[in-house]
């Protein structure tokens, strides 16, 4: 009977989802001018669906305090309150407002991930280009320490240094970024080294620039789409693992409010037919698939283009 | 020859391609007529269709192609209509294909020889051991080094116009009644493009054999077809008996392909005072390969160098030497009589100023996100100190010199100009540094003929309008027959040969010389049967390859 | 022949080296502890006697080098020392049975996800842009995106909620086999769909990229049946990069099996790893760290040599 339910529920999301998204695109290409309008017109469902999603978490996370009815961490009712008119998700196991900390949690968990990517690309895109470019020593010596790191599963790796280090956020932002910027410095060294092969690098070192330029000037222009591509897939990975690593107790501490630990910290009402503890679980699953969406989008677009 | 059969009859053939989410006419209307036994030579620049028309007459359409209007009836089988079945059966056995690049087409994973047998094993005409044998048999008519062993190697042990031949014995394998040769030897270099050529036609006509045989090289095809058929983006432009089509050209655009070959650079006073450019007993490796062995030539102010050779024999080695990107082993490079730094690393400004490079592929060699405003604005600001108005100015003026309209290219992007324009713009951004010398690294070799003479006509005007001395690296002789003053045979690393134009043109050569020029094909449909012939008496060797 | 085996030979060796490596990095990681080891253990109970005593008793008074040495000797033979969390317990006597129940369900999964992955993926490659293809590829796009524990919960809900699947996975000792599958299936079919979904995602696009080679071509050219293009021309080529993601695939499910274990209450390798995360139990999360990376180089060492294999162009020299 659950796996009946489930399946209906499971029809009417998709149909409201696919119904909101082609009024979401018609909506985003009729605000648009020129060469955006022309993409967003033509873009697929999936990817307005996820440009939707995206919009509507962006929204959730800056406004957070005006919208969730209750604090981030005050207790206002006895635990697992069922859902109420006035606690529209129930309460946790401390009493406190599930709904409330589902809102904050968007912008903790979503900000931390995307302050930890944002880290990591600024360490591996930076060495990346850097060992494309000047090549030779640094290119070798860094592209062998990447190596190493990366035989070394990520999640295992995390788990060891966060063992090392304590579990505090700046720690766990610092440790994930390090262990992803080796992802992006090999992504960055290898389409910059695409670039740096091409005539017109060789052009312009004979005309005499200097690295700052050839970097700034000549490859980074031709290695932005790649890597912003890449930026949505690498967000995808640092926040599933973060979440991952809340679920296991071991990423953000209570009592911020965090889906991946409210997961954790719910998780035996599943056991009682109550899905609650589902919804963060879904929130995550949620932003992932639209950010995964639109890259697959711009992947697509970008492989079409050069045709 | 009409009082043969006609074997495959093409009428209004319409092939769209598609781009983005629209469909684009590729071929729009073209027909097509072929007797059995005839070898029709389907000719036109890149983007004319010819490939696409090649596969069509076999019924099939690439990925993101489809055949939209007209018929395509062979032997009285309309390939529209017939089911992929059908169609199945007729490939291989009946219409055979050839490819551009064997070492591509044949499966790696698989022996030449198994590769062989499959089309005669798999359509039932004979047995695997028939088909060995006659495996040998016809790699011995392509005249294949050890035809009873080379069907036992792998595609990546054998050499590229070896594979090229082997791909043609594997098209006859069934006898089929037509065979598609799509630009068979356009990757090949000169003196193995023969033997493929010599090998095909012989064994085409010991057949029989139908063919089409597709190319954009007028002088190869003169050698091999009956009829010629000019295409121009996808429309037929004329047709005619090749003797016909050779001798008088009705249309304007035939008559200009014709008349490409013709451009000659005035003859130039002989070379006084100190060359500009001077490479002295140089020797270079790339690791532990040698690449270049004590190679000694001069550049002087307004004069034309041409360095040729075919692949692999260190002529563009030698430009990486001059620019400093690979230093030599032993030797220097003289510029004005003083010795450059090795490494251009080491080079002053000035240095790097007076030697610029114009590359082959324009495509590869402008920043595709620069528009022509930065591309050819940043020497000028670099090495001159220009800005603002007088930076701008001095880009107008570039643009006027290449013959671009300023006002309407100086901010575009590169991806926004024709293969023709970019490399225009390659030449004014050389130009911009204000040099006295440049490198021309087979500047012309991925151009259409037409664009390309364009392109020589205007190097040869900027040559004498600012003093400048050029290097041309090139496999192409005609482009040296065009534009050269002296001449640098190369192979191996070691030049071989050199002197001024005329004289290399002319008996005696040195025996390597002799052989590449030989081996260039003329516009004449006898030039390759004259050649075979006169090489057969001399007991001159084919070349290294065979 | 002699070429390949010195090649594969060069390949043992650098995965070797690798190994090394990451045995450095896992053993100098700890190291870097702010404070000291003993201090760690003793916790409130630390004084500077007690304190010389552990660092005694641990060998912590030796230099680096020795003790790092002393641990990799200790490691090869399976002896990682004693646990910090449960006093005087040998580190290997937790691992051994852990291990196993690991690798049984890592096995499990691989079993159901690499023929279904691989099926899915060449079949949504072979009908490229069908509706199967969209479907495919866009449930796989979700799949991938679904955080392991979101997958986990669905199924138990669905499942585990009716009854028809145990959603706490723990075996009993002496268990029979069929029992065992019983037990692990939910964890294992969780692993299996995040796979999955990676899995066909790549070996569509492998094989994409296969066919639209030129001797593809070349061979439906020369009319043979859609069939032996796949069998006959195809699928020789296609060994390599389907093995890289297979391979790539297996060592995802190493990491995989973490979360899977602790939902489940699986008793693996993963949820001790977890454990004595928490209770900074570091000989135990250094052996664990040690085995999970030996198995991801494996497997990676064992595509490669299999590539290696495949390859005629390494295997018939010129």
């Amino acid at each position: 009977m659950a796996f009946l339910i489930f399946l209906f529920w499971a029809a009417v999301t998709l149909a409201v989802a696919i119904a909101l998204s082609w009024g979401f695109r018609r909506l985003a290409a009729a605000v648009t001018r020129g060469e955006m309008h022309r993409a967003l017109r033509d873009a697929p469902l999936t990817a307005s669906f996820g440009m939707m999603v995206i919009l509507i978490y962006l929204v959730v996370a800056i406004l957070a305090p005006l919208i969730a009815p209750f604090p981030e961490r005050m207790v206002v009712g006895s635990q697992f309150q069922p859902w109420t008119a006035e606690h529209w998700l129930g309460t946790d196991a401390l009493g406190r407002d599930m709904f409330s900390r589902m809102i904050y949690g968007t912008r903790n968990t979503v900000g931390i991930a995307f302050a930890t990517t944002a880290l990591a690309f600024l360490i591996g895109s930076v060495l990346g280009l850097l060992a494309a470019t000047v090549g030779g020593w640094l290119d070798q010596g860094l592209s062998r320490l990447v190596d190493v790191f990366m035989a070394i599963p990520s999640l295992i790796f995390a788990l060891l240094l966060l063992t090392i280090f304590g579990t505090s956020i700046l720690t766990l932002i610092l440790v994930i970024a390090v262990i992803d910027s080796t992802r992006v410095f090999r992504l960055s060294r290898a389409v910059a080294e695409g670039v740096v092969v091409m005539d017109y690098i060789e052009a312009a070192r004979l005309r005499g620039e200097r690295l700052g330029y050839l970097i700034t000037r000549e490859i980074l222009p031709n290695v932005t789409a790649p890597l912003v591509a890449e930026f949505g897939l690498r967000f995808c990975f640092v926040f599933l693992a973060i979440s991952a690593l809340s679920f296991l107790g071991l990423g953000i501490q209570p009592p911020t409010a965090d889906w991946g630990s409210m997961v954790r910290e719910n998780a035996t009402l599943i056991t009682f037919g109550d899905i609650t503890p589902l919804l963060p679980a879904g929130a995550i699953a949620l932003l992932t698939v639209a950010v995964n969406f639109v890259v697959d989008w711009q992947l697509y677009r970008a492989s079409g283009l050069k045709e | 020859m009409s009082e043969r059969q006609v074997l495959l009859q093409i009428t209004d053939l319409k092939i769209d391609g598609k781009s983005g989410d629209d469909w684009l006419p590729i071929v729009k209307g073209v027909n097509l007529t072929l007797h059995r036994g005839e070898v029709l030579g389907l000719i036109g620049e890149s983007g004319a269709g010819k490939s696409t028309i090649g596969l069509a007459a076999m019924g099939f359409a690439r990925d993101g192609c489809r055949i939209s209007g007209g018929t395509i009836d062979f032997d009285g089988i309309d390939l529209r209509k017939a089911s992929q079945e059908q169609l199945r059966r007729l490939r291989g056995k009946r219409i055979a294909y050839v490819a551009q690049s064997a070492a591509a087409s044949f499966n790696p994973a698989h022996k030449l020889m198994d590769q062989y047998c499959e089309a005669p094993v798999r359509h039932g005409v004979m047995s695997r051991s028939e088909a060995e044998q006659d495996a040998v048999e016809l790699y011995r008519k392509m005249q294949l080094p050890n035809p009873d062993e080379i069907g036992f190697r792998y595609p990546h042990q054998v050499s590229g116009g070896q594979l090229q031949r082997a791909m043609t014995a594997m098209a006859m394998s069934c006898r089929p009644d037509l065979i598609i040769f799509d630009e068979p030897t356009t990757a090949l270099d000169v003196t193995t493009q023969i033997e493929v050529l010599a090998a095909i036609r012989d064994i085409v006509e010991q057949f029989g054999t139908a063919a089409i045989y597709i190319t954009h090289d007028l002088a190869v095809v003169a050698q091999m077809a009956d009829r010629i058929k000019i295409l121009l983006r996808g429309d037929e432009v004329e047709e005619a008996d090749t003797r016909t089509m050779l001798a008088e050209p009705k249309h304007d655009y035939t008559k200009s392909l014709w008349a490409v070959r013709s451009f000659r650079r005035a003859v130039q006073a002989a070379p006084e005072g100190q060359p500009v450019v001077s490479v002295r007993n140089v020797s270079a490796a790339y690791g532990p390969v040698k690449v270049l062995e004590d190679v000694s030539f001069d550049i002087h102010a307004r004069r034309t160098v041409a360095v040729v050779g075919e692949s692999g024999s260190g002529k563009s080695t030698a430009a990486r030497v001059i620019t400093g990107l690979l230093p030599p082993t032993a030797g220097e490079v003289l510029f004005d009589g003083q010795p450059l730094p090795a490494d251009y690393r080491k080079r002053t400004r000035d240095q790097l100023r007076h030697a610029q490079m114009i590359y082959q592929m324009a495509d590869t060699a402008l920043n595709p996100k620069l528009t022509i405003r930065k591309l050819i604005g940043r020497p000028a600001q670099m090495y001159l100190g220009l800005r603002g108005r007088k930076l701008t100015e001095r880009i107008r003026e570039l643009l006027d010199l290449i013959e671009l309209e300023p006002d309407e290219y100086i901010d575009r992007l590169p991806s926004e100009l024709s293969g023709g324009q970019k490399q225009r713009i390659g030449i004014a951004r050389a130009l911009a540094a204000e040099p006295r010398f440049i490198i021309c690294d087979e500047v012309t070799s991925a151009l259409d003929q037409i664009v390309a003479e364009g392109i020589l006509r205007l190097l040869d005007r900027l040559q004498g309008e600012l003093n400048l001395a050029y290097m041309f690296i090139t496999h192409d002789l005609a482009t040296v027959r065009a534009i050269a003053d002296d001449v640098v045979v190369m192979q191996q690393g070691r030049v071989v040969e050199q002197g001024p134009k005329d004289e290399m043109f002319r008996p005696p050569h040195h025996p390597y010389t002799d052989l590449l020029l030989s081996s260039v094909p003329e516009m004449d449909p006898d030039w390759l049967t004259r050649l075979l012939e006169e090489r057969k008496h001399k007991d001159h060797p084919l070349s290294a390859d065979a | 022949m002699t070429r390949v085996l010195r090649m594969i030979a060069y390949r043992l060796a650098l995965g070797l080296l690798t190994l090394f490596v990451v045995s450095l990095i896992i053993f100098g990681a700890t190291e870097l502890l702010p404070g000291d080891f003993a201090e760690a253990i003793l916790g409130q109970a630390a004084t500077p006697e007690t304190v010389a005593a552990i660092r005694r008793q641990l060998g912590l008074d030796q230099p680096l080098h020795i003790r790092y040495f002393e641990w990799l000797w200790g490691a090869v033979q399976f002896d990682f020392g004693t646990s910090l969390a449960q006093r005087g317990r040998p580190v290997a006597d937790m691992i051994w049975v852990r291990l196993g129940n690991t690798l049984f369900l890592a096995a499990y999964a691989a079993v159901m996800a690499v023929p279904l992955a691989l099926t899915l993926g060449i079949l949504a490659a072979l009908w490229r842009n069908s509706v199967f293809d969209r479907v495919a590829n866009s449930s796989a796009l979700s799949a991938i995106s679904f955080p392991e524990f979101f997958v986990a919960y669905i199924l138990i809900y669905i499942l585990a909620q009716g009854g028809w699947f145990p959603s706490m996975a723990r075996v009993p000792a002496g268990a029979d086999l069929g029992e065992k599958l019983y037990r692990a299936f939910l964890p294992a079919l969780t692993l299996t769909l995040v796979v999955t979904a990676h899995m066909m995602r790549m070996t569509r696009a492998a094989i994409i990229n296969l066919l639209a080679s030129p001797y593809i071509e070349m061979a439906r050219l020369k009319g043979m049946r859609p069939s032996r293009v796949i069998v006959r021309h195809a699928l020789p080529n296609a060994i390599a990069p389907i093995v890289n993601v297979v391979a790539i695939n297996l060592a995802y499910l190493i990491t995989g099996v973490v979360v899977v274990e602790v939902v489940f209450v699986y008793p693996g390798l993963g949820q001790l790893m977890v454990d004595s995360v928490s209770r900074r139990d570091i000989p135990v999360v250094q052996a664990v760290a040690l085995i999970f990376a030996a198995a991801y180089v494996l497997l990676n060492l064992t595509a490669d040599v299999i590539s290696t294999l495949s390859n005629p162009r390494l295997m018939h020299r010129k």
